[in-house]
């Protein structure tokens, strides 16, 4: 699945949905995407042809943002789509929990030129609690990232009352900005938006009785971080 | 000369070339928007007289006054004021602000129904002085064939400026503030004696009167400043007197012609010398320029012409196309980007935002950065800019070209236009089908075939009876435009502002597509689904379509049906330009339909695209509105694809986006805009009127227009206050795709 969007990475960007995903984040936005089964397949170079089409529209900034899901389940398709996109000059995001064994992200990150790693939680107990993870493989993720020196975004969802206090946001904050390539860390308020997607796929959504974070109180909590 | 002092001295000074006076003088600007300077008191006291006017106007059914008595002419009125003491730029049409006036010259006939639709009556005096004085419109009418009349009367060809003035010309308004009119004149005595030494023939007899009548109206220019206390035969000194003199260059069109489009041209940089050369000297502020601007563009903003309400069925919202075109880039590679630039789009927040002027961003990728940014925050503010693509225009109209309208571009001065409306090709799809009959009225418009005779539509078959139906249809619509224009220049010559061109001008005449997209899609149907005939059990005539299976559309970037629209419009023009026009002017062609998509809907059955009879069509070269479900991007690409090497009267898309799908902060929506700009200019499209809205901001002000006074938006080619729309031209805009994803 693909579609066009501003928000996923910089400049106007061509993202790919790629289906499977091997967490289940409380607050998961994407229940669609969970089954590695659904989905239209696709070869990377048949995919190649579609964006080129959009590559008039990314300029200096934009290109392509793969995503799920979690694209480092499929990791010999991201990576010789990345390839492909490189050779064509065109820019490339991997938005990733990182919660995958190395052998698959050793095969992306050469062409990758910028990581969107979502750092959902600040320690192991909460990771395999809220979202059946495991921490220390994104730290071990992350610190690759770092070595080969891929420019990268930090990501994290902030749920009311989960996430949502100053203490656990500065932590948060602490540990991103261990890794020196380190440039950018977004803040993304938890909505609610998803939960005629959970309805219609007759899946409970556990949140479902948690607020949307307010913007203003989510700016308030995250200044100067 | 001691108005010329401080400028770069050249060829300008000893002919008339306003281009290499401005060349050799302006200073391109690269900075940003931070100089810029909010409205002065004096603006802010003449900006609420003049909202109040327009309050009144409204309340009063569109129209304030109107004087039934006096024919207009350059001198006809006296001076009208808003606030005399306080005015820094003056003039008006009639002796007050936004009093409309009757101009019989295009037809008398339009004028009393204009005047009947708003309750009053042509004064018996008028009347009278009309009675003998043939018209434009009753010369047109004494001439045209049989077979146009059909065409016309069904809607096959529709909008000609046959009743009225035919606009689309630019006078070069910048040459009365350069040399003052008393040069001008000078100029045109010497071309007439160049002329009185050539054997006398009707052209050579022609333009001989054309320069009589041009010399007279400057005379008349002359005259009509001097009632405001201005000499304007000599040029203007000052930032002041030059913005002034161009106004009055200007005025002395709008009150001489009263076309659909009376356009500006490209005054800014020009105005900018002037701007740079009093700010230097120290006898101009920044806070004073800002004024003179916003004082020149409130009298823009306040011009008016009296209308019929068939024609504002055409044209919604009271439009006057008072076209600046702003940016671009030099032959030589300098942005033509002045401060000047920035302090007309800054008007739309002193004066807050508006249609008019209808400000147009000539777009270059060479545009500097700031401005480009600018641009793009002042379309997410205002929604009142179009963007026109500099880039594939310079290398035909050169540096110094205007946007006549919407996207008709032409040299200033050098280049003057027949405008020639539009012919709807949804329809020639019908007509093809039913053997020359037209689907509605059930007349024989074109030349007698049969019906259609299978069940089923099928695609080589229809492509053979609409190649047989176009000659044809093109043959009418250049016969028709060759009278209407023979006509115009006989009895309603623009003599005020071919003055201001010179005396050998390039002719263009704008030949237009409307139902472009309604076209393809129809084709597309037929040739990718199954399309079955439905007639009607007494005439016979095919009245309806049942599509079996889905078909590609026009606007998802879909080369298999993307390239049946270039094909036909490629096909069209093509076929205009087997027959020789009127003054040998040049063939261009627009895929442009103001809001008249909708009056042409009315007109048009039932469509093979599923489309009802009645319904709109789609404006410009849009997209079918709905259809285009691939996101905003396949949707630009689509349109992209139309090659402005056949349209050199442009192709107009209206793309509306809400600000969510563009980005998340300011910052992220204006770089990513300029980005979809760029993108979609370098795949050499030619134009995008802009809106970054909700649906339901327009909803809202459907239900309660009164708290929407200066909801301004692009529909096609021009932006409109939406209010002034009617409603089913709102309800259209509304129904209209708006992006939520790019």
């Amino acid at each position: 699945m693909q579609s066009l969007g501003a928000v996923d990475g910089p400049g106007l960007r061509y993202v790919v949905f790629l289906q499977g995903c091997p967490l289940r984040c409380v607050y998961c936005h994407n229940p669609d995407t969970w089954d590695p089964s659904l989905g239209t397949e696709m070869e990377p170079k048949e995919l190649l042809q579609k964006i080129l089409r959009c590559k008039p529209y990314f300029g200096h900034q934009g290109g392509v943002t793969v995503t799920g899901g979690e694209p480092l389940l499929q990791p010999d398709f991201t990576a010789e789509l990345f390839a492909l996109l490189r050779e064509n000059g065109i820019h490339t995001a991997l938005d990733t929990s990182g919660n995958v064994g190395e052998a698959a992200f050793e095969k992306v990150l050469p062409y990758t030129d910028l990581v969107l790693a979502d750092l959902k939680f600040a320690g192991e107990e909460e990771y395999a609690k809220y979202c059946k993870g495991n921490f220390n493989t994104v730290r071990r993720f992350l610190k690759r990232t770092e070595e080969m020196k891929i420019p990268l975004w930090i990501r994290h969802v902030v749920v009311p009352g989960i996430t949502a206090k100053r203490e656990y946001l500065e932590t948060i904050s602490a540990i991103a900005h261990t890794y020196t390539n380190l440039e950018k860390i977004e803040w993304l308020p938890f909505h609610t938006m998803c939960l005629e997607k959970y309805r219609q796929m007759g899946i409970p959504f556990p949140l479902e009785n948690t607020p949307a974070m307010d913007e203003n109180t989510l700016k308030q909590l995250t200044e100067s971080l | 000369m001691e108005q010329w002092k401080g400028f770069v001295s050249g060829e300008w000074q000893d002919e008339i070339n306003v281009r290499d006076f401005i060349q050799k003088n302006y200073t391109p600007y690269y900075g940003d928007e931070s100089f810029l300077c909010s409205p002065t008191q004096r603006t802010l006291n003449l900006r609420t007289k003049m909202e109040e006017l327009f309050q009144k106007e409204h309340e009063n059914g569109g129209v304030l006054n109107v004087d039934t008595e006096t024919a207009i002419t350059l001198t006809s009125f006296a001076p009208g004021y808003l606030d005399k003491e306080n005015e820094r730029i003056v003039g008006f049409q009639t002796d007050e602000p936004l009093k409309r006036a009757c101009n019989p010259f295009g037809g008398m006939r339009m004028v009393r129904e204009a005047c009947h639709a708003y309750g009053y009556e042509v004064s018996p005096r008028l009347e009278e002085q009309f009675r003998l004085h043939k018209t434009h419109n009753d010369g047109v009418f004494s001439a045209y064939t049989p077979e146009i009349r059909a065409a016309r009367h069904c809607g096959l060809i529709t909008g000609l400026p046959d009743a009225y003035g035919r606009g689309r010309i630019i006078g070069d308004y910048r040459r009365v503030a350069l040399y003052g009119v008393d040069r001008l004149i000078e100029g045109k005595k010497e071309d007439k004696l160049k002329i009185a030494a050539m054997p006398m023939f009707h052209e050579t007899i022609r333009s001989s009167e054309e320069l009589y009548d041009q010399i007279r109206a400057l005379e008349d220019m002359k005259k009509m400043a001097e009632m405001y206390g201005y000499d304007i035969s000599r040029p203007a000194g000052t930032a002041r007197e030059a913005v002034q003199w161009l106004y009055f260059g200007y005025l002395a069109a709008i009150k001489e012609q009263n076309g659909a489009a009376m356009s500006l041209g490209r005054v800014s940089t020009f105005l900018d010398i002037y701007f740079e050369r009093d700010l230097k000297n120290g006898s101009l502020t920044e806070s004073e320029a800002q004024e003179l601007m916003d004082d020149f563009v409130m009298k823009l903003r306040m011009a008016r012409h009296l209308r019929t309400p068939e024609y504002n069925e055409l044209f919604g919202g009271d439009p006057m196309w008072i076209t600046e075109a702003l940016g671009g880039v030099g032959e030589d590679g300098r942005p033509l980007v002045t401060k000047n630039c920035f302090r007309m789009l800054n008007t739309l927040y002193n004066l807050k935002p508006s249609a008019e002027p209808n400000l147009t961003v000539l777009w270059s990728e060479k545009l500097p950065a700031a401005w480009k940014r600018f641009v793009a925050k002042v379309s997410c503010d205002t929604d009142a800019i179009q963007y026109e693509n500099d880039d594939i225009m310079r290398p035909v109209y050169g540096d110094d070209y205007a946007i006549a309208c919407c996207v008709s571009a032409m040299r200033v001065g050098k280049d003057m236009q027949f405008f020639g409306a539009r012919a709807n090709l949804a329809k020639l799809v019908l007509l093809a089908i039913n053997g020359g009959r037209d689907e509605l009225k059930n007349q024989q418009v074109g030349p007698e075939m049969d019906i259609w005779p299978e069940e089923y539509l099928e695609y080589d078959a229809l492509l053979e009876r609409i190649d047989f139906y176009r000659p044809w249809l093109a043959r009418t619509y250049v016969n028709a435009n060759n009278t209407i224009h023979y006509m115009h220049d006989k009895y309603a010559y623009e003599k005020s502002q071919m003055a201001l061109h010179d005396t050998d001008v390039r002719r263009l005449m704008a030949f237009g597509i409307a139902g472009m997209s309604c076209m393809a899609d129809s084709l597309s149907a037929v040739k990718y689904a199954k399309v079955r005939c439905i007639r009607d059990p007494e005439t016979g005539l095919v009245t309806d379509f049942e599509i079996q299976g889905d078909y590609p559309k026009f606007g998802n970037d879909d080369d298999r049906v993307d390239s049946i629209a270039c094909e036909q419009v490629e096909k069209f023009y093509e076929a205009l330009r087997q027959y020789p026009l009127y003054r040998k002017a040049v063939h261009t062609l627009s895929i442009l339909t103001i809001t008249s998509n909708v009056m042409y809907g009315k007109k048009t059955g039932n469509t093979p695209d599923g489309r009802k009879k009645g319904e709109p069509l789609a404006p410009g070269a849009n997209p079918m509105s709905g259809r285009d479900t691939s996101g905003a991007l396949a949707s630009l690409n689509s349109v992209a694809k139309l090659s402005y090497e056949y349209c050199r009267d442009g192709i107009s898309n209206t793309f509306s986006i809400v600000p969510q799908a563009l980005g998340k902060t300011e910052e992220e929506r204006l770089t990513n805009l300029v980005q979809i700009l760029s993108g979609y200019f370098a795949q050499k499209a030619h134009h995008l009127n802009v809106n970054v809205l909700n649906r339901e901001t327009l909803l809202a002000a459907y239900e309660h227009p009164e708290q929407y006074p200066n909801l301004t938006i692009r529909v096609s080619g021009y932006a409109v206050n939406f209010y002034k729309l009617s409603r089913e031209q709102q309800r259209e805009v509304i129904s209209r795709t708006f992006h939520v994803s790019v």
